[in-house]
């Protein structure tokens, strides 16, 4: 089941005019932010389907920046984020694509600073629930059904251990999981669903341990 | 993680058999499946009452859209009543500009609740805070309105779909619609079996309504599509109330509501390519939308 939560149809609170087109996308932004850490010097956004036909009516644009910029689906600021981002510097790219993806409201983002970048593809299913099925060019194969997280590491002894040790403490119990990485010894990914909830505190612990670069919630 | 239905026919069963109210269905299961107490998730539902409440008294003051295409029917609605008698009734025009009222603040960027989505926010606090004049209800029963919507929401959007981008209007202000005629029933004391019957007759209604918003603006027609799903949703209450019944399930409407958007031509849904978008006035709203010259051919 992709809706678990009944505040997943009443719900979000939100800045308007569209919760797939708006809500959704400032969340697909807002994971990209997560997963980066830190703020962006430049940002490229890639529209696909029904995103790039409609964005600048629905506001998917400053939308997807003002997840960026770590602003809640309801932050009055989204409208103003573009300049927002201009203010800070930020260097801003959108991509009207024309190729057909399997969902209609799709976009593929790329942030980084000097010292690094990101690149994930989201998508937005209605009702302000977003899912993200890619992320640096690993496919998410996730079901959905159950509360996720990604965590972004260095390919070293211990790493994988430390994070399913903690979630054992935490009594969470993972139902699926898969490890990939691009070289040996390089940047390396978790993706974990687990059968309960994992805390804000709990995501804020992963994230202590050595090796660990960054974790995030892609699914609730 | 325990998810007590997964169709309408099996929420009315519940409900039957353990003889509680669809909103307690939901309330127990959002309990269940977020490890949640009952203090929690009834403060974030009051939480969410409060946001329409707002929405709806802002869009009756009156707002304007960024793009001047919609903005101040809700008040053109409201100054009718105090003049005239709607020959609809009072009960239905004011669920109208309620809706009207959400959808408005909407598109001028307000704050909103989704319900189940943004473009279809105003069927379900728009038909609230009308039938609330006639039915009294207690605070909490308002609050149990909003579950028991959403646990009609929460069927459709895992068995079918609340996106207009994937299915179409229909499951968008259709859903919308269906989820208020269901809570209506439950504020005015119908049984659960009515609340299913009064979201199948809505949503059998608004089977086949395309999604094709001018100049992809949630603004033409999505506000008065909310208007006439709160309407729709009034009606088909009082129709279920009245002991009438769906000849198909609730749970084989939504599947046809589903099979239907899967066909729908991607030009009517939410790409504003087909439909009212690609009407000449269509075109030309949306060509001073953006400020772009139309090229005559």
């Amino acid at each position: 089941m992709k809706y678990k939560s009944v505040f997943d149809i009443i719900g979000p609170i939100m800045i308007g005019p569209s919760s797939s087109h708006t809500a959704g996308a400032a969340r697909i932004g807002r994971v990209a932010r997560d997963l980066f850490g830190r703020e962006p010097k430049w940002v490229k956004i890639h529209l696909y389907g029904s995103f790039a036909k409609t964005y600048k009516g629905h506001g998917t644009d400053v939308a997807i920046v003002g997840g960026i910029l770590d602003f809640e689906t309801y932050d009055q600021r989204i409208s103003q984020s573009l300049t927002i981002a201009k203010e800070k510097g930020i260097k801003v790219q959108f991509y009207e694509e024309d190729a057909h993806t399997d969902h209609p409201n799709t976009a593929r983002i790329r942030i980084g600073d000097d010292d690094g970048d990101l690149e994930l593809v989201g998508i937005s299913i209605g009702g302000g629930k977003a899912e993200i099925i890619e992320m640096n060019g690993f496919e998410l194969r996730l079901s959905g059904n159950n509360p996720a997280i990604l965590v972004m590491h260095n390919d070293r002894f211990g790493a994988i251990a430390s994070v399913t040790q903690l979630l054992a403490k935490h009594e969470i119990n993972i139902g699926h999981m898969e490890v990939s990485r691009k070289e040996v010894g390089k940047e390396a990914l978790m993706v974990i669903e687990v059968d309960q909830t994992i805390s804000e505190a709990q995501l804020k612990e992963l994230e202590q341990f050595e090796h660990i670069l960054q974790v995030a919630r892609v699914v609730e | 993680m325990k998810i007590l239905f997964r169709n309408v026919a099996e929420l009315v069963e519940l409900c039957e058999s353990e003889n509680i109210s669809i909103s307690e269905v939901m309330i127990r299961q959002e309990m269940q499946v977020r490890d949640k107490s009952r203090e929690d998730v009834y403060g974030q539902m009051e939480a969410n009452l409060d946001v329409m409440e707002k929405a709806v008294d802002d869009g009756l003051k009156g707002v304007k859209s960024v793009s001047g295409l919609t903005g101040g029917d809700a008040v053109l609605i409201q100054e009718y009543m105090k003049t005239h008698t709607p020959l609809s009734g009072n009960i239905v025009m004011d669920a109208v500009s309620k809706a009207v009222a959400t959808n408005e603040v909407n598109a001028a960027m307000g704050t909103i609740c989704a319900t189940p989505t943004a473009g279809s926010a105003g069927c379900v606090p728009g038909t609230l805070f009308s039938v609330k004049n006639q039915l009294n209800p207690s605070r909490e029963q308002m609050v149990r309105y909003l579950f028991t919507s959403g646990a009609f929401g929460f069927v459709v959007a895992n068995n079918a779909s609340i996106s207009g981008a994937a299915g179409g209007c229909q499951a968008e202000v259709g859903s919308a619609a269906g989820m208020a005629a269901a809570a209506i029933v439950e504020m005015a004391g119908g049984t659960p079996a009515q609340s299913a019957e009064a979201m199948a007759i809505t949503l059998k209604n608004m089977l086949g309504l395309v999604c094709d918003p001018v100049a992809g603006l949630v603004e033409v027609p999505c506000v008065k599509r909310n208007a006439m799903g709160a309407s729709n949703a009034v009606v088909a209450a009082d129709m279920a109330l009245a002991g009438v019944t769906s000849r198909i399930p609730c749970d084989e409407v939504i599947d046809a509501m589903y099979r239907i958007g899967q066909t729908m031509p991607v030009a009517l849904k939410e790409t504003a390519q087909g439909g009212l978008a690609a009407t000449p006035t269509g075109r030309e709203l949306e060509a001073k939308v953006y400020g772009i010259n139309l090229k005559k051919e």
